[in-house]
């Protein structure tokens, strides 16, 4: 196990205590990272790379909603490494391209790749655009404005403690659109 | 939407606590017991000699065959629920304690005539054993599948199965209390068929519910 795994350990750990700025800066370092995973991936299943990017997202969603599966005593990086290629295997199928994807190959790649610069993606703009119309104004505060949920509360006349409650089920359902793949 | 943008809302819901997947499983193993022995209770009830009967080796043998299946069965369980839980280990988990059921029906062979053998096997309640351990297993059933669906198997039907498995044994857990016959050979014969059912019909749900 190397430092970065470890300090990334300790980001998710300090992240399962509510600390937003380690999670933000773990999700930062992993999404390069599996990027160029889901990028090698849906290329050698013959898929053009365009819509890597949703697969990206999905799989952050993912490992935000299933955090409680990593046990804080275990290392993090085999759990994340999990969770994606279950992501990216279900994102390659959606597509209709072959799913083979050898382990080894993700944990060669998943630290280093850091060359890419962070995409846009269509299908989570479409699943935004089919929350309920409060839950979107939420969500678009929050990610695109960066926004925190005490300003969005004052925004929107509704409590700091709402706010969290909305956005919580917002991403649960970007995540069950994303991954029915009707975005 | 671009990634960043998603990880900062992300990032803000840290802030909504979540519990570890273990302990989630510890609440419904503990809710699940307390239905099933609600249920026993107020069905076929414990059987009327529970006292002189936790004094006799093939009663006490009977309760630690079922709860090594059942400890075993966790075990897998919580593998599962993890997405890098690979299921030979879980395999491996839910199958060792079934010796004691083994070391339980040699003991048995070794101290019984043979010619009791075969009423032994057979017993007195086969029927009401086979109905009852079903029924006592469907809500410790429903309460694990509830709590698996906030896990990520790698394989839903495997982690169905395992699920199917601790329920099972539950309801045998249950079930053990109340039934007269405590020989290791109509253990075997008569409990192995509904744990299994419950077994393959967790691995059926598994397969439909359990998909992240």
């Amino acid at each position: 196990m190397n430092e970065q795994e470890l300090q990334w350990a300790d980001l998710m750990r300090a992240a399962n205590r509510g600390d937003t700025d380690a999670y933000r800066h773990l999700m930062a370092a992993i999404a390069p990272a599996l990027r160029g995973f889901a990028r090698r991936a849906f290329a050698r299943s013959g898929l053009g790379v365009d819509e890597v990017e949703d697969a990206v997202q999905e799989t952050l969603l993912a490992l935000h909603l299933k955090r409680h599966t990593w046990d804080e005593r275990q290392p993090l990086v085999p759990w994340v490494k999990a969770i994606a290629r279950n992501k990216v295997i279900d994102a390659l199928r959606r597509r209709g391209g072959s799913t083979h994807i050898p382990l080894d190959e993700l944990s060669d790649t998943l630290a280093d790749d850091r060359n890419s610069d962070s995409g846009q993606a269509a299908d989570i703009a479409n699943a935004v655009s089919h929350l309920k119309e409060r839950d979107r104004q939420i969500v678009v505060a929050m990610s695109i404005e960066g926004a925190s949920a005490r300003d969005v509360a004052q925004r929107l006349a509704m409590s700091e403690g709402a706010v969290r409650v909305a956005l919580h089920r917002a991403l649960k359902a970007l995540a069950k659109t994303l991954g029915s793949g009707t975005a | 939407m671009k990634t960043e943008d998603l990880i900062n809302a992300i990032a803000q819901d840290a802030a909504a606590r979540t519990m570890p997947m273990s302990w989630r499983l510890i609440f419904a193993v503990g809710g699940g017991c307390v239905l099933a022995a609600l249920a026993l209770v107020a069905t076929i009830g414990v059987r009327p000699d529970i006292w002189s009967a936790l004094g006799t080796w093939r009663f006490d043998a009977k309760l630690l065959s079922v709860v090594a299946v059942l400890a075993g069965a966790w075990g897998a369980v919580r593998h599962l629920s993890r997405p890098q839980g690979d299921s030979r280990s879980a395999l491996f988990s839910a199958a060792l304690p079934m010796l004691v059921a083994v070391v339980a029906i040699a003991a048995e062979l070794l101290s019984a005539p043979v010619a009791t053998w075969g009423q032994r096997a057979i017993g007195s309640n086969a029927k009401l054993c086979l109905v009852a351990i079903l029924g006592l297993s469907l809500a410790p059933l429903a309460v694990l599948l509830a709590t698996m669906r906030a896990g990520a198997p790698r394989s839903p039907s495997l982690a169905g199965g395992a699920i199917g498995l601790l329920a099972g044994a539950i309801g045998a857990l249950f079930y053990a209390i109340h039934c007269p016959d405590d020989s290791p050979l109509f253990v075997a014969l008569w409990y192995t068929p509904p744990i299994a059912v419950m077994a393959a019909t967790g691995a059926v749900l598994g397969n439909r519910m359990l998909r992240w």
